[in-house]
């Protein structure tokens, strides 16, 4: 077995034969290509970590896929394998197809303004205007509370009589939705909390991107009687595009696991509007004790996430292609 | 935790150097109605981010007649007051809550840290049996949700007995493949020569791990304890999960149960939600160049 990278194996080799013969250290590391010289050393300092990560990942991992072909329950019962009976029945369950269904399009819902009005955030900050410090505040001071806390915020908010919300369009004569409790405002309202609550992490990452544009590129511009917005669309969109294809990745990725805040603001309603596909891994598995079929789903939802991921790193990688041609 | 304070002239390999990274202004010949269009826009969007905390913050300190009033007025119509903040308190729970959420935050980001920093170090610069496979595993860890392996996990907890106990709460959290792979990318940008020099002076690898690799990675180390631990604290789904016993709720956890048991108590659901931040805010005052850094480099944050 060869060592993954060729830059570890050369330090390796040069530290681990300190003498002053480095051409024959380096012949030595070719000639015996299977053998590893820091055995002991090495998985002494990774022991830590494995036993963690095979105990508390690589073993869930497996057993859960093994459960998936169980009938097993919380108490115990059921424990024996019944095939794929699970899969078949969660693929004719109406319910689950409805949690991917609200998590898909929640996904849509919010990944569009957490990229577009982080883009905005950070472009109108970068403009230099005073008070840096209290602009950056203001927009990621959000994304530092817990869930819970969020959501006892926005359901304040939100509330139908008491919320400052329904106050400001009961003022201006707009009809003021129960918007929690109502199945066609609900997503939405989910989405907006979503949106106040994350977007800072995104304008950061769009901020610092800003940060390391060149200057002169600007000048050069500038001089060439490009205006500002000339500027904007001709330099600051293009050289941002590696960052937004980042930013797009981790956005839907994040927003495909959506369970704390819909859970805390509607436990998935009204009448499953809002319901998504990890709730309904959590609904089947500790509110209905299904502990096979709800790690089924499980299974059904990682398939969902790795072919979502698998899609968009093909699309950016044919992306940058494009980009060299 | 020690500050993660960050020494001169190593920053977290950021492009460029702090002082040069002043906000560009392009084209800054006039102020022309552009400006004061973004200063606009700007200004009300700000206050539109800040004003769910204010309007939190004020119902905080309204009597609970004067929160449930109609219609409600931005200000306590009754004058401030600190019942809210009072009764809270008395109940007892927030500061056991604080405690549960504060103990398993910190032991999940230490021992994240250290076993972390100590794999990376072995896959940056070691060469053991198994190495490739224990790399590729976890690179590819990354990808699977957390949310998907709560079943086996709580399964896992009920056969080691850990269900309604503090290392239930920890282990599960206690591994981040994410921050090992930012570690050893990392680890591999610092000059080898570094330990060649320290190791040729008959130091150990244990030693020249302690006294050269950790000086020389305390802003990252700084940048990922600071997020483990965001992260940590923040964690919903899975305290919620395996923990009963209301003496051993994480605050999140444990607000949770405020809103469903005392659901008409607004104000002092709020002065709940509002102690419940407080720690954050601060930990965030204290290490924002931190934390801002952290995530513009690595991309990685704690949700």
């Amino acid at each position: 077995m060869t060592t993954t990278t060729v830059k570890a194996r050369g330090a390796g080799a040069g530290t681990t034969t300190r003498s002053a013969a480095p051409e024959r250290v380096r012949t030595g590391s070719r000639l015996k290509p299977g053998a590893h010289k820091d055995n002991r050393i090495g998985w002494g300092f990774a022991a830590p970590f494995a036993i963690l990560f095979g105990l508390f990942l690589v073993w869930p991992v497996i057993h859960g896929l093994y459960l998936s072909f169980t009938g097993q329950s919380l108490t115990g019962s059921g424990g024996e394998l019944i095939g794929v009976a699970n899969y078949a029945e969660a693929f004719a369950d109406g319910d689950m197809w409805r949690s991917m269904a609200n998590t898909l399009w929640f996904t849509v819902l919010s990944t569009i303004p957490l990229v577009v009005i982080a883009l905005l955030l950070a472009l109108l900050v970068n403009t230099g205007l005073p008070g840096q410090w209290l602009w950056r505040l203001s927009f990621f001071l959000p994304y530092l509370l817990a869930s819970t806390v969020v959501s006892l915020f926005w359901i304040q908010l939100y509330s139908p009589t008491l919320g400052p919300i329904n106050n400001v369009l009961a003022t201006v004569g707009l009809p003021q939705p129960a918007w929690l409790q109502d199945p066609n405002t609900a997503m939405i309202a989910v989405v907006a909390t979503t949106v106040w609550w994350t977007v800072g992490f995104n304008f950061l990452l769009y901020l610092a991107a800003l940060q390391n544009i060149p200057d002169q590129q600007y000048e050069a511009a500038s001089l060439d009687g490009a205006g500002r917005w000339r500027s904007l669309l001709s330099i600051t969109i293009p050289q941002l595009g590696p960052t937004t294809g980042l930013i797009v990745i981790l956005q839907v990725l994040a927003s495909l696991k959506v369970f704390d805040q819909i859970y805390q603001m509607t436990t998935g309603g009204p009448a499953g509007s809002t319901r998504s596909a990890v709730q309904y891994i959590f609904d089947t598995g500790f509110t209905g004790y299904r502990f096979g079929y709800s790690s089924a789903i499980s299974y059904i939802f990682f398939a969902l996430i790795i072919v979502i991921s698998v899609a968009q790193f093909a699309i950016a990688a044919q992306r940058r292609k494009g980009a060299q041609r | 935790m020690t500050a993660p304070a960050v020494a001169p002239g190593s920053g977290l390999r950021a492009p460029t150097a702090e002082r040069a990274r002043r906000p560009h202004k392009p084209g800054q010949r006039r102020f022309g109605p552009l400006a004061v269009v973004s200063v606009v826009v700007l200004i009300v969007l700000a206050a539109l981010w800040l004003l769910p905390f204010l309007w939190s913050l004020s119902t905080s300190f309204k009597s609970e007649a004067d929160a449930a009033a109609t219609p409600q007025t931005w200000l306590p119509a009754g004058g401030f007051t600190l019942d809210a903040y009072r009764a809270v308190l008395a109940q007892g729970n927030i500061p056991t809550w604080l405690f549960n959420s504060l103990f398993t935050s910190i032991v999940i980001t230490l021992i994240v840290v250290a076993t972390s920093a100590l794999v990376a170090y072995a896959f940056s610069r070691l060469d053991f049996a198994g190495k490739k496979w224990l790399y590729v595993a976890t690179i590819a860890s990354i990808i699977i949700p957390p949310q998907v392996l709560i079943v086996p996990l709580f399964y896992q907890m009920l056969a080691f007995n850990m269900v309604d106990t503090y290392w239930g709460v920890i282990l599960p959290q206690a591994i981040a493949p994410a921050m090992v792979f930012v570690l050893k990318k990392f680890f591999d940008q610092v000059p080898i020569e570094l330990e060649d020099a320290a190791r040729v002076d008959g130091a150990g690898r244990i030693r020249v791990f302690f006294t050269i690799l950790l000086p020389l990675s305390r802003p990252i180390l700084g940048a990922v304890s600071i997020f483990v631990f965001i992260g940590a604290w923040n964690n919903f789904l899975w305290p919620f999960i395996v923990t009963n016993d209301a003496a051993l709720l994480t605050l999140p956890v444990g607000l949770q149960t405020i809103e469903s048991a005392y659901g008409i108590q607004y104000a002092q659901n709020m002065a709940s939600a509002i102690l419940a931040a407080l720690p954050l805010i601060l930990v965030f005052l204290f290490f924002q160049r931190q934390i801002i850094k952290g995530i513009s480099t690595t991309g990685f944050g704690g949700q």
